[in-house]
C-alpha cells in the first residue's frame, strides 16, 4: 500500500501520520505538498491534523481551496480510501466530501485528552477489520470538534450507517460525560454515503505504539490494508 | 469583468450561527454580562463581521456577487447564516 499524507501550510499531524504508517504499519508513505494536483499513484490518502491556514475564517475553510483538494475529490469519487483526522476531518466537511460541520467545543476550551470511542460501522475501509462495538482508546486535541448536523440529517446519517465512531465511557456507553466537545449523538467520526471517505476528531496516528501511550489507533490504519490485499488478489 | 471599472462598493457582511445551533460563545458572553449586573440581557449570539471593497457596475450585480461569496466561502451554510449591506465607497 502506498499512503499519501497531505501537508498544508499549518498542518502539524503530518509527520505523526508518516511515522505511524512507516513504523507502526511498516508501509510506504509519502508527504504530499498542498500544491500537488495528481494523487493517482497512491492507494489511499490521509488528510492530517493541525491548523491549516491558521484556522482563519473557519477551521478547514481555506484548505478546501488548495490545489490538492481537487485531486482528493477526484480520488474520493474513484472510491479510494481517504481518512481525515482532526483538522483533516474539518477540511473534508468544508469540502462537502463529508456531511455536517465542526463547531467550537461546547466548553469553549481546547481539549487535550485520551478518550474512548466505539466503532459503530465496519463497512468503511478504515474499520473493515474491526468488530462492531470495538472500544478504542485514542487521544484528542482540538478546540473545534463539536460535530453538528440538523436533527433530520442525523436520522438519515444513522439510517445510512454513516456514523462510524462515537465517544463512549470505558464501559462503552455514549454518556454525556464521555462526550468531550458536545457533539450531537456523541459522534466522533462519520463517513460519506459510499463509505470510502472517513473523518474523525480523535488521532489514531498518535496511538500507533504502546511507547507513545497506546496502539489502538494502529487498528484503524491497519484496517485499510485489507483494501490493498483486494488490489493484489482481486475482490474476495 | 475589468476590475477597474464600475462603482466601488463597500460590503459589510454579518455571519452568525443559524437559529437553533448552540452558541457556547454567546452563552459565555451572556453570563459575563449578567455577572456585570446587566440582568436585562436575555440572549447573546456571537458572530463574525467581514468588510470587503469591490467593484461592480451596479448594486444588483454587487449584491449577486457578494451573495455568491458568502455562499461559497464566507459562511458555511450547514451551520451559519449571513446578511450584508452595500454602500458606494
Amino acid at each position: 500500500m502506498r499512503f499519501a499524507v497531505v501537508t498544508f501550510p499549518g498542518s502539524n499531524g503530518d509527520h505523526d501520520a508518516l511515522m505511524a504508517i512507516r513504523l507502526g504499519l511498516g508501509h510506504a508513505a509519502e508527504l504530499v505538498w498542498y500544491t500537488e494536483t495528481d494523487l493517482s499513484r497512491f492507494d489511499c490518502i490521509i488528510i492530517p491534523g493541525g491548523f491549516s491556514y491558521g484556522d482563519y475564517l473557519r477551521a478547514g475553510a481555506l484548505a478546501r481551496f488548495a490545489p490538492v483538494m481537487s485531486a482528493v475529490a477526484r480520488e474520493a469519487e474513484a472510491g479510494k480510501p481517504i481518512l481525515g483526522i482532526c483538522n483533516g476531518f474539518q477540511i473534508l466537511t468544508e469540502a462537502r466530501l463529508l456531511p455536517g460541520a465542526l463547531l467550537r467545543n461546547a466548553s469553549l476550551e481546547f481539549v487535550c485528552d485520551w478518550v474512548w470511542v466505539r466503532v459503530e460501522q465496519t463497512r468503511t475501509p478504515w474499520t473493515s477489520q474491526l468488530a462492531p462495538g470495538t472500544l478504542l482508546r485514542l487521544p484528542i486535541a482540538h478546540g473545534e470538534g463539536r460535530y453538528y448536523v440538523e436533527a433530520e440529517q442525523l436520522v438519515a446519517l444513522e439510517a445510512n450507517g454513516q456514523v462510524v465512531f462515537r465517544y463512549v465511557d470505558a464501559d462503552g456507553s455514549p454518556t454525556a460525560d464521555a462526550n468531550p466537545n458536545g457533539s450531537v449523538a456523541n459522534i466522533a467520526g462519520v463517513c460519506n454515503e459510499r463509505g470510502n471517505v472517513v473523518g474523525l476528531m480523535p488521532h489514531p496516528e498518535r496511538a500507533y505504539d504502546r511507547f507513545v501511550g497506546g496502539d489502538d489507533g494502529l487498528r484503524i490504519l491497519a484496517s485499510v490494508l485489507s483494501v490493498g490485499l483486494e488490489v493484489a488478489h482481486g475482490p474476495r | 469583468m475589468d476590475v477597474n471599472e464600475g462603482t466601488r462598493w463597500r460590503a459589510e457582511v454579518f455571519i452568525s450561527l443559524r437559529p437553533g445551533v448552540n452558541d457556547p460563545q454567546g452563552l459565555a458572553v451572556r453570563d459575563g454580562l449578567r455577572r456585570l449586573d446587566y440582568t436585562e440581557v436575555e440572549d447573546v449570539r456571537v458572530g463574525r463581521y467581514v468588510q470587503m471593497w469591490l467593484r461592480a457596475p451596479d448594486r444588483k450585480t454587487a449584491e449577486e456577487r457578494v451573495g455568491l461569496m458568502c455562499d461559497q466561502l464566507l459562511a458555511n451554510p450547514v451551520v451559519e447564516q449571513y446578511r450584508f449591506s452595500l454602500e458606494p465607497a
